[in-house]
């Protein structure tokens, strides 16, 4: 009996319109959990024999939404993407905060697959009944809020004429694309309730690709049973009153961090990170809390903190934009990194943002890197079809949001994220416009910078097997595997109430029954799905390859010395790095070159994997 | 002098939506958690507009006086609508009857839910920490029977409250 799991996943081919059931041993989930590590685990049994050849925007490119044991009975649930990203070329563990999971489990399935492509907009909708493929042709073109809207009503409606007798429906829970996602932009998110975004690893366009507005749930089922409720029943009770002791903690959420950030750590970037440090008062919490937020305390399904603030626009031109928070990333993304010092300009840029469906981390990267292209005079208000994306100015920065959802002139360029951009506008311009691109191999990089020494690890980012994705960094002496916790139980680490480390292994145990520690997991489970993630990372193609030597570095602009601010003149040291590298290779059982070794692998009992990247080591 | 009554009180600008709630209310009467079987139900129609639908226990009940069994019957103490399980037949009868269409059938088993109050200690408020349900007692002066209210009512409300003109829109 495998408790905490529904027991089977729901597989549908879109090209040939055919669902059925997964049925995962009880091996593979006490060894890759669910989430992350499950879908590492699938991706690879399915397409690693031919990994280079597969298209992340083609129909054999799967999509995974998985759940874990934890979601749904830990505070804070989330859903995990996966799939070939269209980014990375490697596998990114994507999660997002919100209802979808809880409705899947209720709905008697761990996750769902989706491979193929469908002829027409279609959406999943799984309910107790099993799962119907059924017509978005209506849906297509809808941003995110209108896609809820409508989504909800039919939905609903349709709940209500199968079974009249119920009361009242409840809504379903939707994961979607907006337009962004339908146009293949590489960095479109799949969103969750308006402002939730899987958003690194760009699944949005895997999800566009297939022709698949969006993934709707609604089950009035039970979670699965558990090993001990007892003792689960006792651990939830415990966090929430660690948490409603400490109402601090949940007044701000990572808000707070948009001015502090800034002004004393000095890794937040500014203007496209050519500084990090900014003292602008004006986007200290204190203003957003009082001008923007409208709903001070906003949680998803469970959640006893609620990080999340709603915020709204209420005057001036920019009236009526709606968005959460924004958290520290987005004030940092939409705003500093754009010179967007005013709480109405981020919540506007941000909101945008999230009607598209774009991640905002990513997505805002691409946007501030154009900006300085624009600043330099490389890209010319030609080349933006009239737009002059000057620092500071949330009109000019969302119409280059939309130039680029609408893949127009330039945008077309920059959809295929900041990477694929700066090598095509290099040739087109003859310049090396690579020098502006703040990404790790193919994904921008979240909002905190290394350059102090003291923030984020120096090469917290380059050793990453999600890149630039800063909810997965290696921190000596542990590894990356440490991260990768949080995506493969499924829950929100961000929820956790302080003071309890470690107890999503005694959830873990009153779920499952099963025994794990954080070591353990550090050093065999976790580390196995790394392993996997950083052989696919390798492997990489169709169109990119990445070469350790080269890509496992920083890039330039982190090089030079920061410019201002109370750690003006710090910089790594290149060649300390290259040695330290040499180091971090070791540790994590990597040959010179940056390759798992064969030993490391067998060890972990990856011999398919060693066999696979045998042609990368000659 | 008798006893007071107890009253769930609604702050409904102030529910995050964690549903602690239906977890708890679920925790208690089922054993386990399970959202569609709680006797409180947040509704999330738009975002932000989250809406906690529980019985008000009216003062004429009609919910009991339309059921064709008598499967339904107000605790003494509380006044508290309590469901007989085995005399309901699931026919619906009191859902249609009630104002807000508070009363949903049980997902699994054949008989209706409706909010029983704990006995008069509820476990939904205990679990609201941000003060949107609390503990009250009923007075005679006040009209409870308004908040027997449909929740697309209250979420337009609210995200009018919230969202302006947008808000409109999005609930029209
Ligand atoms: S516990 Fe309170 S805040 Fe949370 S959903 Fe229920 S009523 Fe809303
Ligand atoms: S609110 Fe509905 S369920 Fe509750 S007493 Fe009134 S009619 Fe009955």
């Amino acid at each position: 009996m495998t408790y905490g799991y529904t027991g089977k996943i729901a597989e549908v081919d879109l090209s040939i319109s055919k669902i059925s059931d997964l049925h995962i041993n009880e091996k593979i989930l006490k060894e890759y959990v669910g989430g992350r590590g499950l879908g590492v685990k699938i991706l690879w049994d399915r397409l690693g024999s031919k990994w280079q050849t597969i298209d992340p925007l083609g129909p054999d490119n799967l999509l995974l939404a998985l759940t874990g044991p934890l979601t749904g009975y830990i505070y804070g649930m989330r859903i995990c993407c996966t799939g070939k990203s269209p980014l990375s070329n490697g596998i990114v563990g994507s999660t997002a905060a919100g209802e979808f999971p809880m409705e899947l489990k209720c709905a008697g399935y761990d996750g769902i697959i989706v491979k193929g492509k469908s002829e027409t907009p279609v959406y999943l909708l799984v309910t107790d009944d099993g799962v119907e493929i059924r017509d978005a042709s209506k849906l297509w073109g809808l941003d995110g809020k209108n896609t809820i809207k409508e989504v909800n009503k039919e939905v609903r409606e349709l709940l209500q004429k199968r079974k009249p007798n119920y009361g009242l429906w409840k809504e379903p829970a939707l994961l979607y694309i907006g337009q962004a996602g339908e146009n293949l932009v590489r960095n479109a998110a799949i969103m969750q309730k308006w402002t939730h975004a899987c958003g690194y690893g760009g699944y949005g366009a895997v999800m566009g690709s297939k022709n698949l507005k969006a993934l709707v749930a609604k089950g009035t089922g039970k979670l699965p049973d558990v090993y001990d409720q007892k003792m689960l029943t006792e651990l939830i009770h415990k966090c929430w009153s660690t948490q409603f002791s400490n109402p601090q903690e949940r007044n701000w959420g990572t808000a707070s961090m948009g001015y502090s950030t800034g002004a004393q750590s000095s890794a937040e970037p500014v203007r496209n990170w050519q500084e990090e440090w900014h003292n602008k008062k004006s986007m200290g919490i204190v203003q957003y809390e009082t001008r923007n937020w409208v709903k001070r305390f906003w949680s998803d399904y469970g959640c006893c903190k609620s990080c999340m603030k709603i915020s709204v626009v209420k005057v001036g031109p920019l009236k009526g934009a709606i968005t959460d928070s924004p958290d520290y990333e987005l004030e940092a993304y939409c705003g500093t990194n754009l010179g967007i010092f005013d709480p109405d300009g981020v919540v506007y840029m941000s909101s945008l943002i999230d009607d598209v469906g774009m991640s905002g981390i990513n997505s805002a990267n691409t946007i501030g890197f154009a900006a300085e292209l624009f600043q330099r005079g490389i890209l010319t208000k030609e080349d933006f079809d009239g737009i002059e994306p000057r620092w500071g100015d949330p009109q000019a920065m969302t119409d280059l949001v939309k130039l680029i959802v609408e893949r127009r002139g330039i945008g077309n360029i920059l959809a295929e994220g900041t990477y694929r951009a700066a090598i095509e506008i290099s040739k087109m311009k003859n310049v090396d416009a690579l020098q502006y691109a703040i990404q790790y191999k193919g994904i921008e990089v979240g909002a905190h910078g290394i350059r102090t020494g003291s923030h984020f690890p120096y090469l917290g980012y380059a050793l990453s097997v999600q890149g630039g994705d800063h909810t997965s960094i290696p921190r000596p002496p542990m590894s990356e595997a440490r991260s990768a916790i949080g995506d493969s139980l499924v829950y929100c680490t961000i929820s956790g109430p302080s003071g309890l480390r470690n107890i999503e292994w005694d959830f873990y145990k009153a779920v499952t029954g099963w025994d794990m520690n954080a070591e353990e997991w550090t050093n065999i489970n976790g580390r196995r799905i790394i392993q996997i993630q950083r052989a696919v990372l390798l492997l990489g193609g169709p169109d990119l390859f990445w070469e350790p030597e080269i890509h496992d570095d920083n890039p330039p602009r982190w090089y030079i010395p920061l410019p201002s601010g109370p750690f003006k003149g710090s910089a790594p040291n290149r060649d300390q790095l290259m040695i330290e590298r040499k180091d971090a290779y070791e540790a994590m059982g990597w040959d010179e070159k940056g390759i798992p070794t064969s030993t490391e692998l067998k060890s972990l009992g990856l011999e398919d994997v060693d066999e696979a990247l045998k042609k990368l080591r000659i | 002098m008798p006893i007071q009554k107890p009253w769930i009180v609604r702050d409904y600008l102030k529910c995050s939506g964690c549903r602690l709630c239906e977890i708890a209310c679920s925790l208690k009467h089922e054993g386990r958690i399970w959202p569609e079987s709680s006797r409180i139900r947040v509704f999330m129609l738009v975002p932000g507009a989250e809406v906690p639908h529980v019985c008000t226990q009216c003062s004429d009940y009609p919910c009991v006086g339309v059921c064709p069994t008598k499967a339904l019957s107000v605790d003494e103490k509380t006044g508290a609508v309590i469901v007989d399980e085995e005399k309901c037949i699931a026919c619906g009868a009191c859902i249609k009857a009630c104002p807000g269409q508070v009363p949903h059938m049980h997902p699994e088993k054949n008989h209706i839910v409706i909010c029983d109050l704990c006995g008069g200690e509820p476990e939904c408020v205990k679990a609201c920490s941000y003060g949107c349900i609390m503990m009250g007692t009923r007075s005679t002066s006040i009209n409870y029977d308004l908040y027997s209210i449909n929740p697309e009512e209250l979420t337009k409300n609210i995200a009018i409250n919230l969202y302006g003109e947008k808000g409109e829109e999005l609930t029209k």
